[in-house]
């Protein structure tokens, strides 16, 4: 409608069908996760996935994508403010770490500088991320009856088939009861319709058998972060162990000068003290192996995070109990925790020495390195595998 | 049309028939009730209608969220067009929709007739809607990636223009051979008079300078001279840099265009009847838009103050001014009439940032020092001086196309016009990066860190920097 006076139109339309904004938006998504990939390192050992407890979807900070340009550097710049009238110089109007505060704190839209963007993600998602390269290595065929990898299963009955697959039962059964239905009860005169075959399907049966040893320092000089570290790095294990494969279990070891098996939730939640004798890990894991897990039915792998400072009087002892899991295990993984002490006579030192394909060995400075350790300890170095019988779930799932 | 609509557009032929009697000339307007979800994508594409990209998507949700989570809220979007194009958000009480209303002519009016818009083309939502379907249909021709990554690359130089081209265009365009390349600043003041035909007669060895001159839009270089460029590369590059010459005059005059918006809202609103009721909710949402910010300037705030400060010293000037001026007193209206016509943002501080102001809103300049924002400086003058260096060009740091065939190779030589201010290196070698796949050979930028010249290039594989 167009007024007299003054020329103007008022109206209001169907926008129902505009949806640009959320289909870019999208596109926008898709990009962060590809970004999340990249940054997989640092997102993982956030503390918010690691104390999730079960929670599904977590917050993870990303540093945004960046739309580059040419621009000053924004911290060496001086920018205009606005007090309330009473500022004063030396004044402090923000700090480099702005919290993010749960919901977005206020002004969250204020900051020019770094971009950090927080984004929704499940657990399940990053996962599926962080597994895609994962696999148990050097999986070996044990005991034979307890690994079919492909099994042939016959389920079906059916009146057309191949001629070896005559089910000899149910023919039978078949002209008895034409028989029967004729008068002439008895076994006689199979006529071809009376033959039925068995068909078969094919299924899975992943019963092969592998046991995980998680074995983890919980003496004194375990700190907070080197804690922290070990955890995350089992949290991982325990996870990608659990969703890939059906028949692997998991023991956790705990250790300060004893070691004892404990059960999950201590593993991930219980703090010890005292003096560190890796040796008793060691001992421990090789009498499990001794009692339960022959290695002729099992795949054993045995995964050990320290700080490295042992009783250095141990050092040898372990090095040789290590090499007697060598014997008994596909792999036996060690991962050093370098803490903000300097140790010069550390576990790791003594254990360079010794040489097998099947030990890997990795030190983790910061957080950042919990994903490179997964990589290291759960990445088949055979590029060709002339077995690998538990296969992942995720390559029969679309069959 | 329903009763709501019926009422707002009483409304409005009030609040325009006064804004009228104000003076104000606004285009023929059209006013469109949506709701918020399009008033954030048209906020974040900056038009109704615009081509595809992941950044306005990002855009559109940080907006979004923040409007979820009632942390801001967009009252309208005023589309610089004629007809002028202004979208109410949908679930604005009436009195909200006068305050907007009268906001947006006073933004009408800016456009209209603020100088700086004066090459504007005011059919840019035809063009652009036009723009995002030929590049949809590269989309399907190319493939979507190889498109968004061009996009991607075209974006990030997309800044480099030179929005003064058409004061420019009236100069001549005859050879400046190297001989006459300038030697001191004021080198084109004592050339004023002079014949400037002169082309024919340089014969010198170096006029086979490419450019002959520095070429400070970078965008028009690079579409006129890179050599591999296909037709719809070309036509990206070119829809990128008319873009950016529709909104840099927005940019331009941010502060100015709301503070004179916010000034007349205010005005026309008093003249309009209003309830207690009304009274007190208009109030509100007036604050609300006059919040302070710590950290940075609000442009409707710092605007108006601006504005009325002048409209004050003009109709009352001080003794001083009187005579030393020539002021009379009582032209306040007058003067910010012509204000509004003729600054930006710079010249707008520049003239009118008075230590009254500076101190009335306690204006500061902060800065990091260690891990924290401080505030460094109160003194009235070096905030004004400071808020000028960072809106000069936009805030765009200049960056000259000093050579398109360094090293007779063909690659690209940029230089940045350092004037005390250091780039952010990060985003320095990515954007080579950019610059590098739509150059398609190796591209180097000089610039300063540490006082000291600084040469980084980008060959294709990886980012070298060295002293020079």
């Amino acid at each position: 409608m167009v007024s007299g006076k003054v020329n103007f139109i008022v109206s209001k339309e169907d926008w129902s069908l505009h949806r640009k904004g959320e289909l870019d938006q999208s596109r926008h998504r898709e990009k962060v996760r590809e970004a999340i990939k990249k940054n997989l390192a640092e997102i993982i050992s956030e503390e918010s996935i690691i104390m999730s407890d079960g929670k599904k979807v977590i917050r993870v900070p990303i540093r945004s994508l960046e739309e580059y340009r040419f621009r000053y550097d924004y911290r060496k710049q001086k920018h205009a403010g606005m007090g309330k009238g009473d500022s004063k110089v030396g004044d402090v109007v923000g700090s480099e770490r702005q919290p993010a505060a749960p919901g977005m704190g206020g002004g969250a839209g204020e900051q020019a500088g770094v971009d950090y963007y927080e984004t929704d993600v499940t657990i399940e998602e990053i996962s599926e991320m962080v597994f895609e390269k994962l696999s148990l290595p050097d999986l070996q065929e044990k005991n034979e009856k307890k690994l079919a990898a492909k099994a042939i299963e016959f389920k079906d009955i059916r009146k057309k088939g191949l001629q070896g697959n005559i089910d000899r039962k149910r023919t039978l059964l078949e002209v008895l009861k034409r028989n029967a239905l004729q008068g002439k009860p008895g076994v006689h005169g199979i006529k071809p319709e009376d033959l039925r075959y068995k068909t078969w399907e094919t299924t899975y049966q992943y019963q092969s058998a592998a046991v995980v040893m998680a074995m983890m320092d919980t003496s004194g000089s375990m700190g907070p972060f080197e804690k922290y570290i070990a955890r995350s790095f089992f949290f991982w294990m325990v996870r990608f162990l659990r969703s890939k494969y059906q028949q692997v279990e998991i023991l956790f070891l705990a250790h300060h000068t004893d070691a004892k098996l404990v059960t999950e939730e201590e593993f991930f939640s219980k703090g010890e003290s005292g003096g560190t004798r890796c040796s008793s890990v060691y001992r421990l894991a090789l009498q499990l192996i001794e009692e339960k897990y022959n290695p002729r039915d099992y795949n054993i792998y045995a995964f050990h995070f320290s700080d490295g400072d042992n009783l250095s009087s141990d050092n040898e002892l372990c090095v040789e109990l290590v090499k007697e899991l060598l014997n008994k295990c596909n792999l036996v993984g060690y991962g050093e925790i370098e803490g903000p002490y300097y140790y010069t006579g550390t576990l790791k030192t003594s254990y360079k020495q010794i040489e097998d394909k099947k030990f890997t060995l990795v030190s983790i400075r910061d957080k950042k390195g919990v994903y490179p350790a997964l990589r290291a300890f759960f990445t088949d170095k055979r590029e060709n595998g002339t077995v690998s019988m538990i296969q992942p779930f995720e390559q029969y799932a679309g069959e | 049309m329903s009763s709501e609509l019926k009422a707002l557009e009483k409304s409005i032929e009030e609040i325009a028939e006064i804004a009228k009697g104000f003076g104000l000339d606004f285009y023929p307007m059209r006013f469109e009730v949506c709701p918020a979800e399009i008033i954030y994508s048209f906020g974040a594409y900056g038009m109704p209608s615009r081509f595809t990209h992941w950044s306005f998507g990002k855009a559109y949700h940080k907006m979004k969220m923040q409007y979820d989570y009632n942390l801001s809220r967009i009252h309208e979007m005023v589309i610089n067009s004629n007809p002028c194009y202004a979208f109410l958000l949908e679930g604005n009480s009436l009195i909200q929709n006068k305050l907007v209303v009268a906001h947006v002519l006073a933004h009408s009016d800016f456009f209209k007739n603020n100088v700086w818009f004066r090459k504007t083309n005011r059919d840019m939502m035809e063009s652009m809607s036009a723009a995002a379907q030929r590049f949809h249909s590269y989309e399907l021709q190319y493939g979507y990636e190889k498109v968004e990554r061009f996009i991607d690359a075209v974006m990030a130089i997309q800044q480099h223009i030179d929005p003064h081209c058409y004061i420019k265009e009236a100069e001549n365009k005859n050879c400046q051979c190297s001989c006459d390349r300038q030697q001191t600043p004021y080198d084109d003041l004592w050339n004023l008079d002079k014949e400037k035909n002169r082309s024919s007669e340089c014969n010198c060895e170096n006029n086979r300078l490419f450019p002959e001159v520095p070429q400070r839009d970078l965008m028009f270089f690079i579409l006129e001279h890179a050599k591999d460029l296909e037709e719809w590369q070309k036509d990206i590059i070119s829809v990128l840099r008319d873009e950016m010459f529709y909104f840099w005059p927005q940019m331009q005059t941010k502060i100015m265009n709301e503070g004179w918006a916010s000034y007349w809202h205010l005005r026309i609103m008093r003249e309009m009847d209003l309830d207690v009721q009304q009274s007190i909710e208009f109030a509100k949402m007036h604050a609300g838009v006059m919040q302070a910010s710590t950290r940075n300037i609000n442009p409707y705030l710092l605007g108006i103050k601006i504005f009325e400060n002048i409209e004050k010293r003009w109709d009352n000037p001080s003794a001083r001014e009187r005579k030393l001026y020539q002021r009379p007193g009582g032209q306040g209206r007058e003067k910010i009439f012509e204000v509004r016509t003729i600054d930006n943002d710079v010249s707008f501080i520049r003239n009118y940032l008075t230590k009254e102001i500076v101190d009335e809103l306690d204006l500061y300049l902060y800065r990091k020092v260690g891990h924290e924002y401080k505030i460094v400086d109160k003194d009235w003058e070096q905030v004004r001086d400071e808020m000028v260096k960072n809106l000069t060009n936009c805030g765009v740091p200049y960056i000259d196309v000093i050579n398109g065939d360094y090293g007779k190779r063909g690659e690209l030589y940029l230089l940045h016009r350092y004037e005390g201010l250091e780039l952010d290196v990060q985003h320095l070698e990515k954007t080579l990066e950019h610059v590098h796949l739509i150059w398609g050979r190796p591209v180097y930028l000089e610039t300063k860190i540490d006082s000291k010249a600084v040469l980084f290039c980008y060959d294709g594989n990886a980012i070298a920097k060295k002293l020079i």
